[in-house]
């Protein structure tokens, strides 16, 4: 079954430990600045947002690289960035209109979210469960089950 | 190791700034954070120094697990020679500025001397350079924050700096991170703003690395993060509600400390409590409260994130506070409410925007307030002395006047802006200060929870809840239960509960862990993180070493035995009402066998023979 991660800004306390997992996963250190996923703070409105890559189908990153650096993960569905036949030149930073895919600078190579290849650290490290990894065909399953119960004949009417 | 091994030294009268390498000798004895910056502050001032000279250091300093994954581990301390205290001070503080500092390569900062113009210290990873603060002097924590941001065109730099009352000599001012984080108490932030230093702008992408043992790092932090979430007061009760839980619970042990410490119940209580800031109001229907928030790396999530009831007279055309921001903790409700007789939660909620706007310590402002509030309830000052408010208990006008003059230092707010100490003092009353050491008292009333009596007298910055929290034993029962009116076993249960938030502060971590952790559960991942060996055990005696170093520091600053006392009121006057009705504070009951147990002499001074065992 292929699968998803699922974001629920509503659930984020801003905590970054999703970041941490990211980056130590991939970079081998608790780096933030290193991380494929974000975790915004709309400070104003007191609200929290983690974001990173959906994984488009047609990723418009895949299609703009001229090397075939973005290639797609047949297990997981990521579009992985091959790194020794990325060369770097950022034309997929441009290309993907959710800003998604960053330029490293210190390996000279773009890097995204790749689900860590099946088990993405970030849900695992996300202590309130703003962050799952979750059936890709079923992420609206659960705001489904909440708008289904409020359909439900109430008991005493 | 997760340490850096690297400090930046600033010296703000030449204008430069060093790396040199961090002292891991002295890491190995007193752990990180607020043990090896007082270590480094001992050994570099002299503590008869006047701690706004250029004499005076002021040092940011991480612990090993700031920047790590481990839950919590983002704090990071300010420690210098306090203002307010004479004593030394150590104020600790969550948000982000502490892991982007380590995350930028750097264990501590260490300021010294005093710039000739206004600055601040920009630090991009190895790049540090002081930049003028022309802009920003002058402003706001907010502004200053913003202008910052701006400035360097760059959304993820994470700022720490002191407000407007800093600059005009508040006492008790702060020093302020990520907008309404604080290393909030002792003045740190006085002192800062008197080197001319206004901010410290940190940008780092170099990560924490260096863990000693990885896997067993990520198990023992993992195991760690469980034990969290299963405890009823770290997994429920401080995301739900926040340290404001505690509003109703105190209140009802009558251990509340009420108008200027007067009484010890208050009856306003469940209107600025946290289940209050759950209720929706009547004109937008919403709650105050609008989220819970995490420091970095926090899995508990205590901080809260508030609006006020945009039809609130503090608020009326003023845009700038009808944003969500930092909200009520349960010690910023208190001093600003309960000790002041104001129950207004819109009042309160906009008085700690402007603490943390401006950059001061809530605890002492709203203490300060109170003793004024008695002052002119006893005539000793009147509105003239006030530039026309009326101090009365219970007055939010009068509240939240009084935080917008110590904001900018303007007109009564000079005054209020000394503390309760001098302020008491310079109208003859000086017995009506509820403090320790110059330092105002937090939100337990010693008459009805005996070792918080102990605690705040021999609490080396001066009253202080958060040196030995031994409310958790006394009300809550953690880690055992203990009768809060008795004084039996309450100084080992200080000596206890001293050493080892000694050595929780030293480490990175935040000691609200403790309401689930003890040093059994943290020594694991300071042990995976670092070398040294680190148990439970040798975390103790770390904690003790730091704990005897402190008090070492404030004898050699002029501090004695005579210090370690309770203002009178708490001494001689009962409690009125409650479980406590009856009771004073019994601090001739513990302090002697305290000093005992110690390895002091009986005028509170460490032997040779515990100073040589503890290799201080």
């Amino acid at each position: 079954m292929l699968k998803a991660l699922q974001l629920e800004p509503e659930k984020c306390t801003g905590c970054l430990q999703c970041e941490m997992a990211c980056s130590f996963e991939h970079e081998g250190v608790f780096n933030p600045s290193k991380s494929r996923i974000k975790v915004f703070n709309f400070h104003d409105e007191g609200r929290f947002a983690p974001y990173t890559c959906s994984q488009c189908a047609e990723a418009w990153c895949m299609h703009a690289c001229p090397v075939e650096a973005i290639v797609i993960n047949a297990m997981t569905g990521a579009k992985d960035v091959l790194e020794d036949v990325c060369v770097g030149c950022k034309v997929c930073t441009i290309a993907c209109p959710f800003g998604t895919v960053n330029y490293n600078a210190d390996t000279g190579k773009v890097a995204k979210c790749d689900l860590c290849g099946g088990d993405p650290a970030c849900a695992t490290a996300c202590p309130t469960g703003a962050i799952t990894y979750v059936d890709a065909e079923h992420t609206g399953l659960e705001r489904m089950r909440a708008h289904a119960a409020l359909s439900i004949p109430k008991a005493s009417a | 190791m997760a340490w850096q091994r690297k400090l930046l030294r600033v010296d703000l009268t030449a204008g430069t700034c060093t790396p040199e390498p961090l002292n891991m000798e002295w890491a190995l004895k007193y752990i990180g954070q607020r043990g090896l910056a007082t270590k480094y502050l001992c050994e570099e001032i002299d503590p008869m120094v006047d701690a706004l000279s250029p004499g005076n250091k002021l040092i940011m300093a991480t612990g090993p697990l700031t920047g790590t994954m481990a839950a919590t581990g983002g704090r990071y301390s300010v420690i210098t020679k306090s203002p307010l205290t004479g004593a030394i001070a150590c104020s600790n503080s969550g948000g982000f500025i502490g892991a982007e500092m380590k995350s930028a390569g750097w264990d501590m900062i260490i300021f010294e001397g005093k710039s000739p113009q206004p600055v601040y210290l920009w630090l991009e990873n190895e790049r540090a350079e002081l930049l003028a603060a022309d802009g920003i002097w002058g402003k706001s924590v907010w502004e200053t924050d913003d202008i910052i941001h701006t400035t360097h065109q760059d959304p993820l730099l994470r700022v720490a700096c002191v407000g407007r009352s800093a600059e005009q000599g508040c006492l008790y001012a702060g020093v302020v991170n990520d907008k309404h984080r604080a290393a909030g108490r002792s003045g740190v932030g006085t002192v800062m703003a008197s080197k001319n230093l206004k901010a410290v702008a940190i940008r780092g992408t170099r990560g924490v690395g260096g863990v000693r043992d990885f896997k067993a790092f990520m198990k023992a932090t993992a195991v760690g993060k469980k034990v969290l979430k299963d405890n009823a007061v770290t997994g429920i009760g401080l995301p739900a509600m926040g340290t404001q839980v505690l509003m109703n619970v105190i209140n009802e042990v009558g251990a509340m400390p009420t108008r200027n410490m007067r009484e010890v119940q208050f009856e306003g209580a469940s209107k600025i409590s946290a289940e209050a800031m759950h209720e929706p109001r009547e004109s937008d229907g919403k709650p105050n409260l609008v989220t819970n928030a995490a420091c970095f790396g926090c899995t508990i999530a205590c901080g809260r994130i508030s609006t006020i009831d945009p039809q609130h007279y503090t608020i009326n055309n003023k845009p700038e506070y009808m944003g969500a921001s930092g909200g009520l903790e349960y010690e910023a409700a208190w001093a600003l409410g309960c000790d002041t007789g104001v129950d207004d939660l819109d009042a309160l909620t906009y008085a700690n925007f402007i603490c943390n706007e401006d950059g001061f310590d809530p605890i002492s402002f709203g203490s300060t307030v109170a003793a004024a509030m008695e002052l002119f309830d006893i005539g000793a000052i009147t509105t003239k002395e006030t530039g026309g408010i009326e101090m009365r208990f219970g007055s939010a006008e009068a509240l939240t006047r009084a935080a917008e003059l110590v904001a900018t230092g303007s007109g009564f707010g000079r005054d209020l802006g000394l503390g309760s100490k001098r302020l008491t003092a310079k109208y003859g009353h000086p017995d009506l200060s509820m403090t320790v050491k110059g330092q105002e008292f937090p939100a337990y009333d010693p008459r009805g929870i005996q070792g918080m009596g102990l605690t705040y007298a021999t609490s080396n910055r001066g009253a202080c809840h958060l040196r030995s929290y031994t409310v958790s034993s006394e009300i809550m029962g953690v880690p055992v239960k203990t009768d809060p009116l008795t004084t039996e076993g309450k100084p080992e249960l200080v000596k206890a509960f001293q050493d080892a938030t000694a050595a929780v502060d030293s480490t990175g971590l935040c000691v609200f862990t403790t309401f689930a952790w003890t040093l059994t559960d943290i020594a694991p991942q300071v042990d995976a993180a670092c070398e040294g060996g680190w148990t439970p055990e040798t975390m103790l005696e770390a904690g003790e070493r730091i704990w005897n170093l402190e008090r070492q520091f404030n004898l050699d600053a002029g501090l004695t035995a005579a210090d370690d006392t309770l203002p009178k009121r708490l001494l001689k006057d009962a409690a009125k009402t409650g479980p406590a009705k009856g009771q004073v504070n019994r601090l001739h009951e513990m302090l002697p066998h305290y000093y005992e147990i110690r390895g002091w002499t009986a005028d509170g001074r460490p032997t040779a023979d515990t100073l040589k065992r503890l290799d201080v």
